[in-house]
């Protein structure tokens, strides 16, 4: 039997008819038993419609008002079919926490091949979810300006601050089903393994857009946010918003939606070398960069972590060397070799050598003119070739325009057919190579096309590596 | 990967640099002269090079280029424009009908070649000063006038009044059939 009071009948009632779902209602009712929410929605459902009907028949009929009588028809019809999506949780605490739901959430943490045994649950919801909730719990009461006597009452029941968060219940609800399906892996307060899922519901975002013209110091836009409607200026902009001024401009109860959040996306984050030294964040620097659509082949890129408020500042090297098998063993797309402490002038050195070092590249280059052996070794010969380069237009946008010099130092051609060469560098850092081979409008001088006197693009780039002798190699 | 087939056979199809990254615009007859059309292209990143379309007249056959001037009045040359630091400050800001350059060929004739769109001039191409053919040679790539960045919020609206690749291609087909149309009619 559901956990609830004589006193929370009327709201339970109430909420119903305002279109809550049976979980959203138990949180309102402030129900703080984790095995509450885990019952059959469907289940829940009947038991607190029966529960609000018996509220119903204690009651003196007179008062009763013709659309509360509706209302109870409507639910007495509806009664066997499903509920509609919930006016609050938008289907999180619905069919977004059914088991099948838990089991594509353990499949996307199985995909990325984690070797833990703990993983921490974090949940994102559309910020509009708080709008509709505080349009809930909001005190002058449950959608029924009619009778303010009752509404007070209630009140005592409904302290915001008991009230179940959404992303509770949905711990609660998942986490069992999650942690059976992923065999040994317990779903845990705290853990190196973060594995957030994030709902979005964009039928309904436009909810939170009112608060903008109420409290606009709380909506700035930022250039690198896609809405300005973030989870955390919403909450602030509800702390500052009166009951009142609320009112006026949201709906009550909420409207409802016609359909729930997507499938929810599943992203995971391993903090390895975080949780290894109790560090509160990170910066990353490395040395150097490339495009999107450059792949970084050989040794890789030396880069260095700058850790935020650690809890430890040393590390034996067989901790250190624990820590990289962890990140190795993490996951397919990432390795590190040679991971070690460094000093802050270390780090220096890394980023000096950004200028200084050189990087060895393979292009796919394309000619218009059929080339030739003698034009391969023209281009094999060439050494050392003082090369300026105008700040190619394609980063021209977040670059100062200057020319720099820079060197190739040599290059090899592979003929592939007339049209087509493999072309190895090795050049100095910072040399822009897709510039280089097609010109950029006569921007790089020489280029690849005046030196072979013919139309000649890149195709495919990518680095081989990056000849910086830094950081020291480790033994194995 | 390695067998792209629409590069295998070195052929033109090949989609270049200016397909890849750019947008093509245009702007027709500007300034009322007839066929003298002007070519925006435009980056992903908003900035924009200025160049002259294939149709203008500067590009027929048998023209040869004598001389091109930045300097577009007595006061004021576009090869003293200079940009400093990464918010480019200091470059001279240009209208839609500001002019760029002057350039006179060997008959005589001389073109006005103008900014198209408004933004802030990052520089003009001083390679065609040494060799005016590039810009018959190459026009849409070495052959550039000059590369302009739009304001920010105004990099949509720049392109409004100007022409599609297609809306131009159409405008060109129709004005090589009017132009049939008086030839046959004159003989």
């Amino acid at each position: 039997m559901l956990p609830l009071k004589e006193k929370d009948k009327a709201i339970v009632g109430k909420l119903l008819a305002s279109g809550c779902c049976a979980r959203c209602v138990l949180r309102f009712c402030c129900i703080g038993v984790p095995d509450a929410y885990r019952h059959g929605r469907r289940e829940t459902l009947r038991q607190l419609r029966a529960f609000a009907e018996e509220n119903h028949d204690c009651q003196n009929v007179g008062q009763l008002e013709p659309a509360r009588k509706r209302s109870r028809l409507e639910s007495e019809e509806a009664a066997d079919e499903d509920e509609g999506v919930c006016v609050v949780c938008l289907g999180v605490l619905q069919h977004l926490s059914d088991a099948s739901q838990a089991v594509q959430i353990a499949d996307a943490v199985k995909k990325e091949k984690y070797e833990v045994d703990t993983l921490v649950l974090s949940i994102s919801l559309p910020a509009q979810v708080c709008v509709r909730e505080r349009s809930c719990w909001l005190p002058p009461c449950h959608f029924d300006q009619r009778s303010p006597r009752l509404a007070r009452a209630k009140c005592g029941a409904l302290g915001r601050r008991d009230v179940v968060q959404v992303k509770e219940a949905f711990k609660w609800i998942v986490q069992g089903p999650l942690a059976r399906e992923l065999g040994a892996v317990a779903v845990a307060a705290k853990s190196p393994l973060e594995v957030s899922v994030c709902f979005a519901h964009p039928e309904t975002d436009a909810d939170c857009h009112f608060l903008a013209s109420t409290c606009p110091d709380c909506f700035k836009v930022s250039k690198n946010k896609q809405s300005a409607f973030t989870r955390m200026a919403v909450a602030k902009a509800l702390e500052k918003i009166p009951d009142d001024k609320f009112l006026e401009r949201s709906p009550r109860p909420p409207s409802r939606p016609s359909s729930g959040c997507a499938p929810p996306e599943v992203r995971c984050v391993h903090a390895s070398v975080l949780a290894a030294f109790g560090a509160r964040g990170f910066n990353f620097s490395s040395s150097g960069r490339e495009d999107v659509d450059v792949r970084t082949l050989g040794n890789g890129r030396p880069f260095a972590l700058e850790l935020l408020n650690p809890r430890k500042s040393q590390l034996s090297p067989e901790s250190m060397k624990n820590v990289q098998q962890v990140i190795n063993a993490s996951s397919e797309k990432v390795r590190v070799r040679d991971l070690q402490m460094v000093g802050r002038d270390a780090a220096s050195r890394m980023k000096e050598g950004e200028e200084e070092k050189t990087k060895s590249y393979r292009a796919l280059v394309w000619t218009q003119k059929s080339i030739r052996e003698d034009d391969v070794a023209f281009v094999n010969r060439i050494e050392d070739l003082r090369v300026d380069q105008k700040t190619p237009l394609r980063v021209l946008h977040r670059r100062a325009l200057a020319v720099r010099q820079r060197l190739v130092h040599s290059m090899s051609a592979d003929l592939l057919d007339e049209h087509h060469f493999r072309l190895g560098l090795r050049t100095q850092a910072g040399t822009y190579i897709k510039e280089f081979v097609h010109g950029d409008f006569g921007r790089t001088k020489p280029n690849l096309c005046q030196l072979l006197d013919t139309h000649a693009d890149i195709l495919e780039l990518d680095v081989e590596s990056v000849d910086v002798d830094w950081p020291p190699a480790l033994p194995d | 990967m390695d067998d792209d087939e629409e590069h295998k056979d070195g052929g033109a199809a090949a989609p270049s640099v200016i397909d890849r990254y750019y947008t093509r615009w245009y702007r027709a007859d500007m300034k009322g002269k007839p066929c003298e059309d002007h070519c925006i292209l435009q980056h992903s990143n908003r900035i924009c090079v200025i160049t002259l379309a294939e149709t203008h007249p500067l590009l027929e056959k048998g023209r040869t280029i004598s001389n091109i001037d930045y300097q577009i009045s007595n006061g004021c040359s576009r090869l003293n424009n200079k940009v400093s630091g990464k918010s480019k400050r200091g470059g001279q800001f240009l209208t839609e009908f500001a002019p760029l350059c002057r350039i006179t060929c060997t008959d005589e004739t001389q073109f006005t070649i103008y900014s198209c769109i408004r933004g802030r001039l990052l520089e003009v191409n001083e390679n065609i000063l040494e060799r005016p053919a590039l810009l018959q040679e190459k026009p849409s790539t070495d052959g550039y006038i000059a590369v302009i960045l739009p304001k920010f919020e105004e990099s949509k609206s720049i392109t409004e009044n100007l022409l599609s690749r297609d809306d131009f291609e159409k405008l060109v087909a129709g004005r090589d059939a009017a132009q049939a149309m008086g030839v046959t009619q004159q003989s």
